[in-house]
């Protein structure tokens, strides 16, 4: 058993996978250094150094098998942060590669496949949460900040999305969990990795005089939508799970 | 802007706009230009549900509730005593722009009292339209209902800058209408709708001539109506749905389950109980006939005007056809797999792709999402199928209700996934 460990990245990951192929390894794991403890010392350990044409030619290969859309799958994978990412990934290329006529993608049958439809639809699940459950929150300096905890490392998916929706106002969201955002200042739209997590401790007290009017009204708006008489709070929570009712201003 | 008079009049005027149902923010196709507000996506959002379960994506507001009709029904009519408000058609505007800037909404769902005429309303309710589109360059979703008896001039500027327009039939047939709203009468709704079902024809036409024509209600029209407040069946309900589907090329019909909040004795008691689980069967009905090819017809007929609450419509239509099952998995068409009970538009899809690869069992079916327990009756498989003798079964229907019931009377909203 070899295994390769690599630097956490989406192509140090494909990089990898380049060098199995390359080193013809059979029996691999393929492990981000974040995550690797060594437990046998005489395990034997291949390094990978992250090289963006390996990652891109693994890239071109799978567009040609799978699609662009078959590669936004395996992305999706790749930021479920699942504990076997990596391996379902190998698994994917290796039958890719094996059946490059097919789109190995639908062959549901086959359980990493089927695992990878699953983990699929959870991130995306995830994704279409975070569209809905942003909460804007406008500042003293007019940038509308929101804060999110997803389940999955979603970010990047959700970029596009709300790059095209709010064109004309500055706005930043921020994954406290994973200690990054998107900062969108009426020119560019990117990631920021702070050093230190963002201080949030008392940060209501830099919202814009108008912010709190605004949360009010959808409060009430919020109540008073409501109809009593068919009153369900299990269809509720089953829409709106708990866990994210900390971040809904109409959940105040 | 007096924020405390603005929270009371959003609390009196959401309160009387929550009861229509017919809000979704599906069918968008607005998109953002540069450097503007707003972009509508074509599955549309949900950003949160109210307590009832109900999904709340745009803000649902009336204009005003003060109305000079009387429509039983109707918690705005005007013999009801009630607080009545009206926003400017500033505070609409800046409401929808600030919710929708906090991305608590995806836009705008208007509808309104007739204050003085059809047509005064109804330009009151082009101008919210007008103003977000042109002056906030918003390009959000903006469903406006229609007030019955606008002119054509009104409809064709609303459809302008409206994404969606509706008009609500209310009540499912024209007698039920004259009971209940004597004021009003069928051809006021639709003559405007279908001024806009030929607009929207002939938009499609002039668009692939000239790329550039102003969009025309580019998401459709729909309506909404009121079940159990007057005493069709639903056969009847769905026989109108489907001419309307048909005729006006509606892309919804909502149906919306009484809520009696009025006391009259053409209505309903006030005791009466929301007629919730009906409900859900009509929506289920109606995506049968949308995404499964069900026609009218093979739902209910004139022998059976009702819908059985016992089990879903698609489960009903299988127990009366039992002769078309079992449903071979590997050598079937796509419309059939569609109509196997607990097999729904996305499996049956993963179904067709999957057993291109491999001969399926029952295995896998639970593995594509199937809800095998009750599937697993209706299905043969190349290597036989154990569950099959209970088709010919005479307690086969008592099987399936006993085994399934306390999920099946839990479903009490249009919005769960149906199948
Ligand atoms: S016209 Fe509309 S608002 Fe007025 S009473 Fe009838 S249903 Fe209600």
């Amino acid at each position: 058993m070899i295994t390769l460990l690599y630097d956490g990245s989406f192509d140090g990951l494909l990089t990898a996978v380049f060098e199995v192929f390359e080193y013809r390894y059979k029996d691999v794991e393929i492990v981000s250094n974040g995550r690797f403890h060594q437990e046998n010392i005489f395990a034997e350990i291949h390094e990978v150094i992250t090289q963006s044409d390996k990652a891109e030619r693994v890239l071109k290969k799978l567009e040609q098998n799978i699609e662009k859309s078959g590669i936004h799958e395996l992305l999706k994978v790749y930021l479920s942060e699942d504990s076997e990412l990596e391996q379902l990934i190998l698994s994917a290329i290796r039958q890719s590669i094996q059946h490059p006529d097919k789109n190995i993608l639908q062959n549901y049958a086959d359980t990493d496949i089927l695992k990878i439809s699953k983990i699929c639809k959870s991130v995306s699940r995830e994704r279409h949460r975070m569209t809905a459950f942003v909460r804007f929150e406008k500042m003293q300096d007019g940038v509308f900040f929101a804060k999110i905890d997803p389940d999955f490392d979603v970010l990047p998916l959700i970029r596009k999305h709300f790059k095209d929706r709010y064109q004309d106002q500055k706005w930043m969201i921020y994954d406290l969990r994973r200690n990054y955002g998107i900062l969108y200042d009426l020119e560019n739209c990117e990631f920021f990795y702070p050093e230190e997590k963002l201080d949030l401790h008392k940060y209501q007290q830099k919202f814009h005089d108008e912010e709190q009017n605004y949360q009010t009204l959808w409060q009430r708006y919020f109540t008073k939508t409501n109809i009593v008489e068919r009153k369900n709070l299990k269809l509720h929570v089953q829409h709106v799970p708990k866990r994210y009712w900390k971040y809904l201003t109409e959940k105040w | 802007m007096n924020f405390e008079r603005l929270k009371e009049k959003l609390e009196i005027l959401a309160d009387a706009a929550k009861y229509d149902v017919s809000c979704s923010s599906s069918g968008g196709t607005r998109k953002n230009k540069k450097g503007a507000l707003g972009d509508s996506s074509v599955s549309g959002i949900c950003h949160t549900y109210t307590e009832d379960g109900r999904c709340v994506s745009l803000l649902k507001i009336l204009l005003t509730n003060h109305c000079i009709y009387d429509c039983a029904y109707c918690v705005s009519r005007s013999s009801n005593d009630i607080k009545r408000a009206g926003f400017t058609v500033e505070e609409v505007v800046d409401l929808t722009i600030n919710f929708y800037r906090r991305n608590y909404i995806e836009g705008l769902f208007l509808s309104s009292g007739i204050f003085k005429n059809a047509d005064t309303t109804m330009e009151r309710l082009v101008r919210v339209a007008k103003k977000l589109r042109l002056e906030e360059n918003f390009n959000g979703y903006i469903h406006l209902k229609s007030i019955p008896g606008a002119s054509d001039e009104l409809m064709q500027e609303a459809a302008l800058y409206a994404d969606r327009l509706s008009i609500n039939l209310e009540i499912p047939t024209e007698s039920g209408l004259k009971l209940l709203a004597p004021e009003k009468n069928r051809q006021d709704m639709l003559s405007p709708m279908k001024y806009i079902q030929n607009g929207i024809a002939q938009y499609k036409d002039e668009k692939k001539i000239f790329r550039k024509v102003p969009k025309f209600a580019p998401a459709g029209q729909s309506t909404q109506m009121i079940v159990g407040a007057t005493n069709e069946n639903d056969l009847q309900i769905i026989k109108v749905a489907d001419h309307f589907y048909k005729n006006f090329s509606l892309k919804r019909v909502y149906y919306s389950g009484y809520v009696p909040v009025l006391e009259d004795k053409r209505l309903p008691s006030l005791t009466t109980a929301v007629p919730m689980l009906r409900e859900n069967r009509l929506y289920q009905s109606d995506w049968l006939m949308r995404f499964y090819g069900f026609k009218a017809e093979e739902i209910l007929d004139p022998n059976m005007p009702y819908l059985d609450l016992e089990v879903d419509p698609k489960l009903s239509w299988a127990l009366r056809h039992l002769h078309q099952f079992p449903v071979n998995l590997q050598t079937a068409d796509y419309q059939m797999i569609l109509r196997i009970p607990g097999i729904g538009v996305k499996t049956a899809q993963k179904i067709v792709q999957a057993r291109r690869f491999q001969i399926l069992n029952m295995d896998h079916l639970k593995k594509l999402g199937a809800a095998v327990n009750r599937a697993k009756y209706f299905i043969d498989f190349n290597a036989g199928n154990a569950y099959l003798r209970y088709l010919t079964d005479k307690n086969f229907r008592n099987l399936l209700v006993g085994g399934s019931s306390s999920k099946f009377h839990n479903q009490f909203s249009q919005q769960l996934s149906l199948f």
